[in-house]
């Protein structure tokens, strides 16, 4: 029992890592994907070259622990998006 | 704003009956934790569909194990907010999430299940995740 969302794109819900070619790569609860961009809700980016370490670094933390939002809602163009994954993939 | 207390009683009392205690107010949860020593165990209920409605089912598993935790509570996320906002702080150096769980063991966190790892999975598999901690860190259970 729960409440679902059957009008939303099948990754609805799932907590996401969407990579961009540029330093910004963005782990958030997918709310839809539409054929314009992913939207993420309770998101939280990560600059690469910002002082706190690689994406990579990122990851591995992300990946075990979950994110600190810093974003309650972001649309990223898909033209911006690198590649599209599920966070708990980084783990398995 | 908090849901409708009658649309999310179905959720708890999934939890609930399972021998959970649910866990209200912030005064309820610090009497929880008061107690250090022994394996507590902590699931934040959520009304998501997407991954509590795999969650609650899975509890339901792990709370067959042989090996369980002395204590185990539940808070509700979305409802119960300040009941929720206390639990997190009992284990906050973990983002929050919700439907999420932790497991401690003499006030020390041990395993940590974030929403992210429990998403998108079958019962049974997010059921075995936890066992795997109970059987790690917890001690038999006495059975009635």
């Amino acid at each position: 029992m729960g409440t679902f969302h059957h009008d939303k794109h099948e990754l609805h819900g799932i907590t996401v890592v969407v990579d961009t070619a540029g330093p910004s790569l963005y782990v958030g609860r997918c709310d839809d994907i539409d054929g314009q961009a992913v939207v993420l809700l309770d998101a939280d980016v990560h600059e690469d070259g910002s002082g706190k370490g690689t994406k990579e670094d990122y990851l591995r933390r992300a990946a075990k622990v979950g994110v600190w939002k810093k974003l309650d809602r972001i649309a990223i163009p898909l033209d911006r998006v690198a590649t599209l994954r599920r966070l708990a993939d980084y783990n398995r | 704003m908090p849901y409708d207390p009658a649309m999310v009683r179905p959720m708890k009392e999934e939890v609930t009956r399972l021998g959970a205690k649910q866990l209200a107010t912030a005064a309820e949860v610090d009497k929880f934790f008061a107690e250090k020593k022994g394996t507590a165990f902590l699931f934040i209920n959520s009304v998501c569909g997407c991954a509590a409605g795999g969650a609650r089912p899975a509890l339901r598993i792990a709370l067959a194990n042989d090996h369980l935790p002395d204590r185990i509570g539940t808070v509700f996320a979305g409802q119960d907010v300040e009941a929720t906002s206390r639990a997190r702080a009992a284990f906050a150096d973990y983002p929050p999430s919700s439907p999420s769980a932790a497991l401690l063991k003499d006030g020390e966190v041990v395993f940590f299940l974030p929403r992210h790892e429990i998403e998108g999975r079958d019962p049974a598999s997010i059921a075995h995740t936890i066992v795997q901690a109970f059987d790690e860190h917890c001690a038999l259970a006495k059975k009635a």
